[in-house]
């Protein structure tokens, strides 16, 4: 068994990579190399004082090789989860308190971004200096720009606001 | 019809279409049918690329109407120039107007600008996007000429920046026809209206790269010209060029039905010997941007003022 999929790690796991955390956030089951995209698209760069932890290519059941984000201090939002099954759609989500998973579930995909993701038309309305909030439209094998139409359906990380 | 603006050809049904197309044949029969209803309104034109036809035929529409226009003019000699955003423009310009107009070269301008305003918005182009009152009056050229049922067309030339070609695909979609698309592989539709015409029900689409093996079937050839400054190999340019060109002698194979059609300006796509021909239809196409024009601004305006449809 390689899989940790929630915060229940033991004393004697000898491939702990990843320290456990008393309250917040574990995001499980990320596809590998998507970590550093999870906390993009969540807007987490530590500038607010989150701990964060990281694990990479960890050796996983489900997916051979996973990432692992698990943020302390921080229960992520509906919405906000939601918008991670653009680039994570395997992932799970454990809401940790006092050391417990209190609650999991996995990502389901939204119909609609709003404020994530930016169009990459240039010729789009929303490249510009309007006061404008991105939209995209989820489709099932990508995403569809709300406002010049154009579809993305690779790279949709390298989509995600700065 | 009610919508509060008219941003793309795909939000407008079969039935929204026809009862544009209605209009304007009532009013292309009588103008006087509209009289001097809409005279005190004004409409904002805002353009923000170069346009002959379409920004005079909303104008003169607009004045059969009764009504008047104010203009922003240029861009350069507007505040567009001092660095003021679409979002700012279109708020300051309805305090002025009753319905906007805009056109704007960054694609989706149009919704993004109605998001602003309350007064009724027509998109007349929003970059190689959509232009759907452009649609409105082709259809009513192809419903004068060859009927909308039943309907084999041919559309040719520039297909991947031509915002005509895509408005007037999806609108087509509604109706009994048969769409060829007719280009080089560098200019073909763009993948995103490909996948909107396969998720509209009914649409039947084909992609050629030559005209010759569909024209003795169509009904409509509807011509737009090969932008050669998109490309960026002039000798590329030079291997297509030619292809799409059509004169007298090319329409020998065509049906003596068969009804030529072009968004205009041509430069060289339609020789000048088809224009005395029973084809050559795109004069008449846009002098009916008026008479629909005047249909389109008549029901926008009057749903804006919560008066129903006659």
């Amino acid at each position: 068994m390689t899989d940790r999929d929630d915060n229940s790690d033991t004393v004697d796991d000898h491939k702990l990579r990843v320290s456990k955390i008393q309250d917040g956030t574990v995001i499980d089951h990320v596809r590998a190399g998507q970590a550093l995209n999870v906390l993009a698209i969540l807007g987490i760069d530590g500038s607010e004082g989150e701990e964060v932890s990281i694990g990479m290519n960890v050796p996983s059941d489900r997916l051979a090789r996973k990432d692992i984000v698990k943020v302390e201090g921080r229960e992520l939002s509906q919405d906000e989860v939601d918008v991670l099954s653009l680039i994570a759609p395997d992932a799970s989500i454990n809401i940790v308190r006092d050391y417990d998973v209190i609650e999991k579930h996995r990502v389901e995909r939204p119909d609609v971004v709003t404020g994530v993701l930016s169009c990459p038309n240039s010729g789009c309305i929303t490249t510009g200096d309007e006061p404008v909030t991105s939209r995209f439209d989820v489709l099932d094998d990508g995403v569809r720009c709300g406002y010049c139409g154009r579809i993305v359906r690779d790279d949709i990380p390298s989509l995600i606001e700065s | 019809m009610r919508h509060d603006h008219l941003i793309t050809s795909k939000q407008l049904s079969r039935a929204d279409i026809e009862t544009v197309l209605d209009r304007a044949a009532e009013i292309d029969a009588d103008p006087s049918i509209v009289g001097d209803r809409h005279a005190d309104a004004l409409l904002g034109l805002l353009f923000f690329e170069p346009s002959t036809r379409t920004k005079m035929s909303f104008e003169t529409a607009m004045k059969r109407l009764g009504g008047d226009v104010v203009d922003m003019g240029s861009v350069e000699s507007s505040s567009v120039k001092k660095g003021e955003t679409l979002a700012d423009t279109v708020r300051v310009i309805e305090g002025y107007a009753d319905a906007l107009v805009l056109r704007h070269p960054k694609q989706g301008a149009a919704t993004m600008a109605c998001e602003f305003v309350d007064v009724p918005l027509l998109n007349a182009g929003d970059g190689a996007g959509h232009h759907p009152t452009q649609t409105l009056l082709d259809l009513y050229t192809i419903r004068e000429n060859a009927g909308l049922d039943d309907l084999t067309i041919g559309i040719m030339g520039d297909l991947k920046y031509g915002r005509t070609v895509h408005s007037l695909a999806y609108a087509l979609t509604n109706f009994d026809a048969r769409q060829h698309f007719i280009s080089p592989e560098s200019l073909q539709l763009p993948r995103e209206v490909v996948y909107d015409l396969h998720q509209r029900e009914g649409a039947r689409i084909r992609e050629h790269e030559s005209l010759d093996e569909i024209l003795p079937s169509l009904d409509v050839l509807y011509v737009t010209r090969i932008q050669r400054e998109r490309f960026p190999d002039e000798n590329e340019y030079q291997k297509v060029a030619g292809e799409y060109q059509i004169d007298a002698a090319t329409l020998d194979a065509a049906s003596d039905d068969l009804t030529v059609m072009h968004p205009l300006p041509r430069v060289d796509e339609i020789a000048p010997d088809v224009d005395e021909t029973d084809h050559a239809a795109y004069f008449e196409q846009a002098h009916n941007g008026v008479p629909v024009r005047m249909a389109l601004l008549d029901l926008l305006l009057r749903n804006a003022r919560g008066e129903t449809d006659d």
